[in-house]
């Protein structure tokens, strides 16, 4: 199938945005300056100073002394890059692949698009009247290739639309600058007389080469489509994407939900069809004010069951903020890994940790309170209490060394070590009486002192030796004493409550 | 006469359909004992009530520790066929390598630490319904008779077991769980007066069973199980009182 291109020029696009926001500009003539070799130029003039001779690249002096209440903006100069990028988005709703055509334009690669809106006139008028309505001053056309539908957009005057091979007829009439050339190339052309894109089509190539340089050859077989020409995506597309624009605007939660459900349907087919499975997947839904809203959902391991992940879907719904409608939902699976084969169940075994109900109930709960929430420990070879286990990155990772079970463990472990008072009168023996929070504890029993030091490749300080203790009550705990026995910098702390 | 023994067979029958229906089980052969000894004959039918929801009450550090001991003892013996349980808390202190103690791995336990106790709700009910678990421990510092509802109908459908871990015993409410635990620590014995520690020990007290008998037992853990301390005698009368009491 042959490519369609369709481009879009915006004339006034920096002096159309301001208008938008003072919309009392409208009538006033004024322009945006800038600084040019210490020279203030005219960067951009709006269309009421255009009407009075204004233009782009004369001094902003002259054009000061030649209109009466003219106003004067500084130029920013990022400012039309940013304002294309935000339109190219938004004419993501036409076409997955939108371009940005510096300085001021857009191209659209709308093949097998336009008939979705019923026709390429019918889409075209649709896109230009949008950009309208919005305040911008659009102008498109639609070919075969690039470089035509560029040309025809910017100088066209007959039809906005050529039809497939009838580039060279569309470009005969067109000045030689609708070719996307140097000045130099084009004031040269000036100067021999060639105005017209008819006068030196025919010539042959090596001639043109020779006089005008590779560029004019390039550009106009890029034109006819002799050349193949490429454009940068604004955002690149998805192997795995898909699309539904909605007839009218969706705003209610269960229009979502079909929404996502239906688009689910598609998505899950491809996956399953090719052996894969989705662990992020994106939901962009594409509003009526032109704001795009999204949601996030990630899994645990590749899966392409619709009923799982809609349900992650359906925990975000009520944040996904519908205003005046959406109408367009996409769906995108960023990351998509090779899905393990489910085998059938032969002897019903507990598949404990590699469970796929689990990873789905953990895949809900992370959606709906957040992944960090989520812990799994594996043992560490450390003799650190604190260092002794290790959070698992994955929920069926397993782990080469064994938990150990040779020495005394609280049950309760507190986060941080609490310091107590302490009666211990004999050095290196079991304290005698405690007291945490205000509690006096006579110890009864006691095994210990188990001493675990620093490991001081990880970090510095004192060793603890640690004591099994119950009191009279025969509540256990775990205490030590922050290095060695001595009256006045011995230090006492609890650190655990034992079963 | 006859029509008296029918009606007794009609009540009987009727029982203990309720109760099936309740989640308790007959004692039969897949369902194996937890090695709580007497403590288990205080359920109806003498079956350690799966695939319910019970509550354990522990307002100190100490007795949360004492719990966590007792529930892991328990756990071990439902994590037995490689299942896997969830642990649900807003400030969790528990230690997962001392669970190896009590004979349960402790990778294949996986904590959930949420901010909001509202959360933890959320959770523990959607964990409750996921059938691939083995059981489900919740820390609640409050539950209300409906949130209660809630969980026991996930169960019921599901058949998985859950603890909630009561921290706040205070806030002590009637709830549909199938039980009510309060377990402290005593002093552990060592044999012919040896120093050191023992094994722990423990006061178990089932201040609330539905349609069993409350009683109080003392159990000790050794690495072959529990051990019921002396002849288990469960006392019903006074538990009785005190619950009337409060």
């Amino acid at each position: 199938m042959s490519k369609r291109y369709c481009a879009i020029w915006f004339r006034h696009l920096t002096t159309d945005w301001i208008t938008l926001r003072q919309p009392d500009l409208k009538s006033t003539p004024f322009i945006f300056v800038m600084p040019e070799h210490n020279r203030m130029m005219v960067a951009a003039a709006s269309p009421p100073a255009q009407l009075q001779g204004v233009f782009a690249g004369m001094a902003a002096a002259d054009a000061k002394a030649f209109v009466p209440g003219l106003k004067v903006f500084d130029n920013r100069p990022q400012l039309a890059a940013k304002l294309l990028k935000a339109l190219g988005l938004w004419c993501i709703r036409y076409t997955p692949i939108v371009s940005i055509d510096h300085p001021d334009g857009l191209m659209l690669d709308i093949s097998g698009c336009a008939h979705l809106w019923g026709g390429e006139r019918a889409y075209l008028k649709e896109i230009v009247n949008r950009l309208r309505s919005k305040g911008y001053d659009a102008r498109a056309a639609i070919a075969d290739t690039i470089g035509t539908a560029w040309a025809v957009s910017r100088f066209g005057k007959l039809t906005p639309i050529i039809k497939s091979g009838d580039e060279v007829n569309a470009l005969l009439s067109l000045p030689a600058a609708s070719l996307r050339l140097e000045p130099a190339i084009i004031q040269r052309l000036q100067k021999l007389g060639l105005h017209k894109i008819s006068s030196f089509i025919n010539m042959p190539r090596s001639v043109l080469r020779r006089r005008f340089g590779d560029n004019l050859v390039l550009r106009l077989s890029q034109a006819l489509g002799q050349e193949p020409e490429f454009i940068q995506p604004l955002q690149p597309v998805e192997p795995y994407e898909e699309r539904l624009p909605c007839l009218e605007p969706i705003r209610t939660a269960s229009g979502i939900e079909f929404a996502i459900h239906r688009l689910l349907e598609m998505l899950c087919k491809r996956l399953s069809e090719e052996g894969k499975g989705l662990r992020t997947a994106i939901l962009k839904c594409y509003r009526v004010d032109g704001k795009i809203i999204q949601a996030e959902i990630g899994t645990n391991r590749p899966t392409c069951t619709i009923r799982h992940i809609f349900k992650l879907f359906e925990l975000k719904i009520p944040q996904l903020e519908p205003a005046l409608g959406i109408e367009l939902f996409v769906l995108t699976a960023p990351k998509v890994e090779d899905a393990d084969i489910v085998q059938e169940v032969l002897w019903a075994g507990n598949p404990g940790l590699e469970d796929t109900a689990l990873a789905e109930l953990l895949d809900r709960i992370s959606g709906k309170v957040g992944s960090d929430t989520i812990h799994r420990y594996l043992p560490a070879e450390h003799y650190w209490p604190e260092r002794s286990f290790k959070i698992a990155s994955t929920v069926a990772e397993k782990s080469t060394i064994n938990w150990r079970t040779n020495k005394p463990r609280p049950v309760q472990l507190l986060p941080r070590p609490e310091p107590v008072d302490v009666t211990a009168p004999i050095p290196d023996y079991p304290p005698m009486v405690f007291r945490y929070k205000n509690e006096v504890h006579h110890i009864k029993k006691a095994d210990g002192p188990e001493r675990i030091e620093r490991e001081w490749w990880l970090d510095k300080g004192e060793h603890r030796d640690y004591y099994y203790v119950e009191d009279e009550q025969g509540r256990r705990y775990w205490l030590f004493r922050s290095g060695h026995y001595s009256d006045e910098t011995s230090r006492w702390f609890i650190h655990g409550f034992f079963a | 006469m006859t029509s008296i023994a029918r009606k007794k067979e009609l009540v009987s029958r009727l029982q203990t359909d309720i109760l099936r229906w309740q989640g308790f089980k007959l004692p039969s052969a897949q369902t194996q004992a937890i090695g709580l000894g007497a403590v288990e004959k205080a359920f109806p039918n003498g079956v350690f009530p799966t695939g319910t929801v019970h509550e354990f009450v522990c307002g100190t550090p100490e007795q949360a520790a004492a719990s966590g001991g007792f529930l892991g003892g328990i756990l071990a013996s439902l994590m037995q066929n490689n299942g896997a349980c969830l642990w649900i808390s807003t400030s969790r202190t528990i230690f997962p390598p001392a669970l190896k103690i009590f004979g349960i791995e402790p990778d294949k336990v996986i904590f959930i630490d949420l901010r909001r106790e509202r959360d933890v709700l959320w959770v523990t009910e959607e964990a409750l319904k996921c059938e691939g678990l083995a059981a489900v421990i919740a820390e609640l510092r409050e539950i209300d008779f409906a949130q209660s509802r809630r969980l026991q109908l996930a169960v019921e459908k599901s058949k998985v077991t859950g603890f909630v871990i009561r921290t706040d015993p205070q806030k002590l409410t009637a709830t549909t769980c199938v039980a009510r635990w309060q377990i402290t620590s005593l002093p552990s014995q060592l044999e012919n007066g040896m120093p050191g520690v023992g094994y722990p020990r423990w006061n178990v007290e089932l201040t609330k069973v539905r349609n069993g008998n409350p009683g109080n037992w003392k159990m000790e853990w050794s690495p072959e199980g529990f051990i019921p301390v002396k002849e288990p005698v469960a006392i019903k009368v006074p538990i009785v009182r005190k619950l009337k009491a409060v």
